[in-house]
């Protein structure tokens, strides 16, 4: 008795329960469900079809003609003729536009005052009403439209009463706005794409989620931590082979999802809107770098959060609160597109969502940036990798009752 | 041999173990007899160093546990009150992942899983996924994964709760057996035929406290009761969480 055990090969406990977890986890149907099918392929496919559906919209509207309800079409027959060629389809005057536009009966609505005619023959400037709803994003390449197309005949009627009277059309219009727009076709496809960083996390958080929970609370709840604890092996050490297969779980979903969105970003039209899309090789290595340290702290994130929980059921209520926190730095992106500042890089999460709407913008990633963001992520996914091992300490972690 | 001298553990102002002291030989079984909350269950995880004692101290051969916890796991076996297995693995795969734990190497773990599956006759069962099992087939799996290590010093709580007649005959046999290969054996009960039927020596808790340390002869000679039963309901004064 007792002549071998004396002998422990002390490594191989890490390697012990990372293999133990893995081998019981690849049973699960749920788990793998989660972690290499619904996770990683629901961004992607969410995406194209969003994206799909927004691109073809505005194809559509920018060439398709587009119906516009004329009120008093009968005193402006030149104007009507130079909308029609611009497109618009005038459509029978309706009684109450204000109302229309707001239900979204139509887009826009175009009302010429009865005095048109009158006013016009006498030189004096008349007014034509364009009733929208500009709350409703939807309307607005109509609105855009009708709106150019009627600034753009009257300019052209004034220059030509400007020549009637012997005078350049120019001494009307000393300034002119030149406009040049520095958007690449990269640059505008980001606003597009601001929130696919979080699809990364996101499926990140999903591969890893169902261990975390497993592995700790549900561990307790099954009352196997304490014979597990009774083995004697540092708690630390056990605590490292969960967090090993964690974000193994984790690190084979973001590989499965950069996969799926390299496949997928092909059939999104992109380049039909002018805009330019690639989620090939060269944009998933630098994503998985950038990701790296993040499977690491979410790993040790949702280790934490399910050690608190008594049950199975409650650590999976505390992880799905915990899955709102990293959409913020997104929304943060989306909503209020700051000018990056060298500590944003060094914030985890914001930092890897900077750095991959750069990818997308066709910028690259500087080094400096690189490493500001692993670091920091490095240096907060330590830091809560330290808390839960100090929580795994505690008497009353190992006690299922 | 495991001795434990003068065990101490409140929670908040709860006095779980007040004061518990005794000495488990090798080659014998010892039982820990008391009514459910005496204290038990809490005095063993001392033991495993699950939990730390706030005052007192526990030593298994010779090992503090408050200094070597470690070490004081590597001569014991355990079957804790949580006797949870790994239902997506199977009973050997559950059996291996604790000696792998222990550091056996693979030679001696088939070995010693393979005795021990013999000797708890479980052929039947061991490929099969735990999850499913019967209780007994789970306390024999448990067992199993707890003594792979052929450790010197077995402590069991509550061993044959759950279990049917045959069950429990079979794990009093096996019980029998650890002691006759000359080990230290430690059983916590609530069951005085058991308790009677196996023990060489009786510690009796109740309240935290251990109010009778002997032989079963002895404690039947100190309360002149002849029925165990009776004694030891004198003995820790009340049939409060008794049964039978």
């Amino acid at each position: 008795m007792n002549t071998v055990t004396t002998k422990v090969q002390r490594s191989r406990a890490f390697l012990t329960v990372f293999l133990k977890e893995v081998r019981e986890n690849l049973r699960d149907r749920r788990t793998l469900i989660s972690a290499f099918l619904t996770g990683p392929l629901l961004g992607p496919i969410l995406f194209v079809m969003l994206l799909t559906v927004t691109l073809n919209r505005e194809l559509d509207k920018a060439e398709k003609p587009l119906p516009v309800p004329v009120i008093g079409a009968e005193y402006a027959p030149n104007l009507i003729d130079a909308l029609k060629a611009g497109g618009v389809v005038p459509g029978a005057p309706i009684a109450d536009p204000e109302r229309a536009v707001r239900k979204q009966d139509a887009d826009v609505v175009l009302r010429i005052a009865s005095d048109y005619g009158k006013a016009w023959r006498k030189g004096e400037p008349v007014q034509v009403e364009l009733i929208y709803d500009s709350s409703q994003r939807d309307a607005n390449t109509a609105v855009e439209r009708v709106s150019q197309l009627v600034e753009g005949y009257a300019r052209q009627q004034g220059a030509m009463r400007l020549v009637a009277r012997g005078l350049s059309p120019s001494t009307a219009w000393p300034l002119q706005v030149a406009r040049r727009d520095q958007a690449t076709p990269q640059s505008r496809a980001v606003l597009m794409f601001a929130m696919l960083p979080y699809f990364f996390v996101i499926t990140i958080f999903m591969g890893g989620m169902y261990l975390a929970i497993d592995l700790t609370a549900g561990e307790r709840e099954r009352q196997s931590l304490e014979p597990l604890f009774a083995n004697p092996v540092a708690r630390w050490k056990i605590l490292a082979g969960k967090l090993a297969a964690i974000c193994a779980f984790s690190t084979v979903s973001l590989l499965i999802t950069l996969v799926a969105f390299a496949v997928v970003g092909r059939f999104i039209p992109a380049e039909k809107v002018g805009m330019e899309l690639d989620l090939g090789l060269h944009f998933a290595a630098y994503v998985l770098l950038l990701m790296l340290p993040v499977v690491l702290l979410l790993a040790a994130l949702q280790s934490m959060v399910a050690a608190f929980a008594k049950s199975y059921r409650e650590a999976q209520t505390y992880i799905s609160l915990l899955m709102l926190v990293p959409i913020i730095p997104s929304l943060v992106l989306a909503v209020m597109p700051l000018k990056a500042q060298v500590w944003m890089y060094a914030t985890p999460l914001l930092g890897q969502s900077l750095g991959i709407v750069q990818l997308l913008r066709g910028d690259g990633v500087t080094t400096q940036q690189i490493g500001l963001c692993l670091a920091g992520t490095l240096a907060a996914a330590v830091i809560v990798v330290l808390a839960t091992i100090q929580l795994y300490r505690s008497e009353r972690l190992a006690i299922s009752t | 041999m495991i001795e434990v001298r003068d065990l101490h553990k409140a929670f908040g102002t709860v006095k779980a173990v007040d004061g518990v002291s005794f000495t488990a030989r090798d080659g014998e079984i010892t039982g820990l007899l008391g009514p459910n909350g005496a204290g038990k269950t809490t005095t063993l995880r001392m033991l495993y160093t699950l939990m730390a004692p706030d005052r007192g101290q526990v030593l298994v051969d010779g090992i503090d546990a408050a200094v070597d916890p470690l070490g004081v796991r590597r001569q014991l076996g355990v079957l804790p009150d949580a006797r949870g297995l790994y239902k997506r693995l199977t009973a050997r795969e559950n059996i291996d992942y604790f000696a792998r734990l222990h550091g056996l190497p693979e030679a001696l773990l088939s070995t010693r899983r393979d005795a021990l599956i013999k000797a708890l006759e479980m052929d039947d069962i061991v490929d099969r996924r735990t999850e499913g099992f019967s209780q007994g087939q789970r306390v024999k799996t448990a067992i199993a994964r707890a003594l792979v290590h052929d450790p010197r010093n077995v402590i069991l709580d509550e061993p044959t709760n759950g279990l049917d007649v045959m069950a429990t005959r079979a794990l009093r046999q096996f019980m029998a057996r650890l002691k006759g290969e000359g080990r230290c054996v430690l059983f916590s009960s609530h069951i005085m035929q058991e308790v009677a039927a196996l023990c060489d020596r009786i510690v009796v808790i109740a309240h935290g406290r251990v109010v009778a340390d002997e032989s079963p002869d002895a404690l039947r000679a100190m309360t002149g009761e002849n029925n165990l039963e009776d004694a030891f309901v004198k003995i820790i004064g009340s049939e409060e969480g008794l049964a039978a």
